[in-house]
């Protein structure tokens, strides 16, 4: 991440020791990915270790440090998940985008994780892409819902390629 | 064997038939020694599964020293299975505020807090809005009390309440050692009230109700009723209030699809119940308690592959910070993998339950000492599937 947007996030949290779960949060919902050099120079202005840092940062499953896509696909692998046919719904996530859990698309635009419980037992298979969740989920509905990011995302791509020629 | 009983249902939490402020409006009037008693009296525990007496905690919390105090309301709902506080905080989250504050107002503290797990992210901007409202409403009624947000990272043992605290001073969500107690010293080391998001609807209501209306539900250990997320093999999942103390029979009955050979009582830290053993159980503290959690299995459902799944979860959530639960939650998911592949024999499940009970002496917190619940009842109860 740019310095100045970091710094940005730094002096909106507060530049304390108290306020580094938040910080990185922020940075993880920009990015979706935490870098070194994001955590050195947190932990430069936090005036604290770059270990302690990347300490906390390691611990949470929603904190990644390596690079993700623009879209980060959690789909649940709970006994209830599998129960309700997760696997089915996974064999089409990876059908139609070509990668497995802990994989990111090429273009980058998508990654892919199982996860525990995301507490939807009543409505799975489930998923979250980012900060929306999907339940009730088949591959037939799964594969129409990642046309709809891929549409988006080709969109985005498109309108950048303007502004930047 | 009749079908005639069947679970009692009741509708405190989601009844609309108050007026949330009206509720604390009315609470605030009375004596807080005397509010605090009749949550005593009303035997109310806590909803999110260890089942600690609520008026007790507050009574410790409004006598601790200091005029900093802190109440926090888990929303960390993270026991597989468990999804009840995700629609308490869709359909009555300012009933949960309200209850915060009214515990603010009874002990003293003028800040709350609650932690949001990160798989909910998606109601964030709603809750932000509710709580806007009621710290508003706070302020009009000059309650010197309002409520922040926090959000988790995706980790199972900030649940925990010293874990979730830890993660709140934004550090690893590492269980603490106990004493002292959140209530004595817990967030930045002050006294601090946790409890779950639906233990806060509750105490709110029986400030209106009074114990003996609550405590008529219920029985003498486990009063009062309470929110079960209800799914796997049925066909109606979902949540319902229910009245604890149940048989678990009653319960199948009501909610099973004909064939239920299991139910996983209290989530993959729970119990598993095999079907010869439905009408000897009681839903409640006096059997097997619950933070809500009840997912049924039917016969067509392998319980290896259910304890395979309890098991890899315990692995990758298990903080690591003591041994027991490390290198117990890693060791009894190869162990039974090698009794499946025949690499050890039968006998070895044996030894895997003695690990459990190591795991439940010398953890440090619940997540490790209550694996052994899912594991030596699944294995016990369904030994040969673990073999063949």
């Amino acid at each position: 991440m740019e310095k100045t947007v970091l710094e940005e996030i730094i002096y909106r949290q507060g530049a304390q020791r108290d306020r580094l779960l938040p910080i990185l949060q922020d940075v993880v919902e920009q990015q979706n990915f935490l870098t070194e050099g994001d955590m050195l120079h947190i932990a430069n202005l936090l005036q604290m270790s770059a270990a302690e840092v990347y300490g906390t940062a390691s611990f949470y499953s929603f904190l990644p440090l390596n690079r993700k896509g623009k879209y980060m696909i959690r789909l649940c692998k709970s006994i209830i998940a599998k129960m309700k046919g997760s696997d089915q719904v996974l064999a089409a996530i990876t059908d139609q985008l070509g990668i497995k859990p802990g994989e990111t698309t090429a273009d980058g635009v998508f990654s892919l994780e199982l996860v525990n419980d995301i507490g939807w037992s009543d409505r799975e298979p489930a998923m979250l892409i980012n900060d929306k969740v999907f339940t009730d989920l088949d591959p037939v509905k799964v594969t129409h819902i990642l046309t709809n990011y891929l549409k988006q995302a080709s969109t985005q791509a498109f309108v950048t390629n303007l502004s930047t020629n | 064997m009749t079908n005639t009983s069947t679970v009692r249902k009741t509708d405190l939490i989601f009844g609309r038939s108050l007026d949330t402020l009206t509720l604390l409006r009315n609470a605030m009037q009375r004596d807080k020694d005397g509010l605090i008693q009749e949550l005593i009296d009303s035997g109310l525990r806590g909803r999110g599964g260890a089942g600690f007496p609520t008026g007790l905690k507050w009574k410790f919390a409004k006598g601790a020293p200091g005029n900093e105090k802190y109440i926090i309301c888990n929303a960390d709902e993270g026991e597989p299975g468990t999804f009840k506080d995700r629609v308490i905080l869709e359909k009555a989250a300012d009933k949960v505020f309200a209850g915060m504050g009214l515990c603010g107002w009874l002990t003293g503290a003028t800040k709350g807090f609650i932690y949001l797990r990160n798989e909910y992210i998606w109601m964030r901007n709603h809750i932000l809005a509710q709580m806007n409202d009621m710290n508003e409403a706070f302020r009009q009624m000059k309650l010197d009390f309002s409520i922040g947000l926090k959000m988790g990272s995706g980790a199972y043992v900030c649940g925990e309440e010293t874990a979730l605290i830890e993660s709140m001073e934004s550090k690893r969500g590492e269980p603490r050692n106990k004493p002292p107690f959140p209530a004595i010293a817990g967030y930045e080391d002050k006294p601090t009230v946790v409890n779950n998001v639906e233990t806060w609807v509750y105490a709110l209501l029986i400030s209106y109700i009074g114990a003996d209306v609550f405590a008529a539900y219920g029985t003498e250990q486990s009063t009062g009723s309470k929110l079960f997320s209800v799914s796997g093999d049925t066909p109606k999942p979902g949540v319902y209030e229910l009245e604890m103390g149940m048989k678990l029979s009653d319960f199948v009955a009501e909610f099973g699809d004909g064939d239920t050979k299991a139910v996983q009582v209290g989530g993959a830290s729970g119990f598993c119940v095999p079907r010869r053993k439905f009408d000897q159980v009681i839903i409640g503290f006096e059997g097997i308690p619950t933070g809500g959690s009840m997912m049924l299995f039917n016969s067509h459902r392998s319980m290896y592959h259910v304890l395979h799944n309890f098991l890899e979860f315990f692995m990758e959530e298990s903080c690591g910070q003591c041994t027991p639960c490390r290198v117990g939650c890693q060791q009894l998911l190869l162990g039974i993998e090698a009794v499946k592949s025949k690499t050890k024999p039968a006998q070895y499940l044996d030894t895997l339950m003695e690990f459990t009970e190591t795991m439940r002496l010398a953890s440090k917190c619940g997540l490790g000492q209550s694996v052994g619940n899912a594991f030596n009842s699944i294995v016990n109860e369904f030994y040969e599937e673990m073999i063949y």
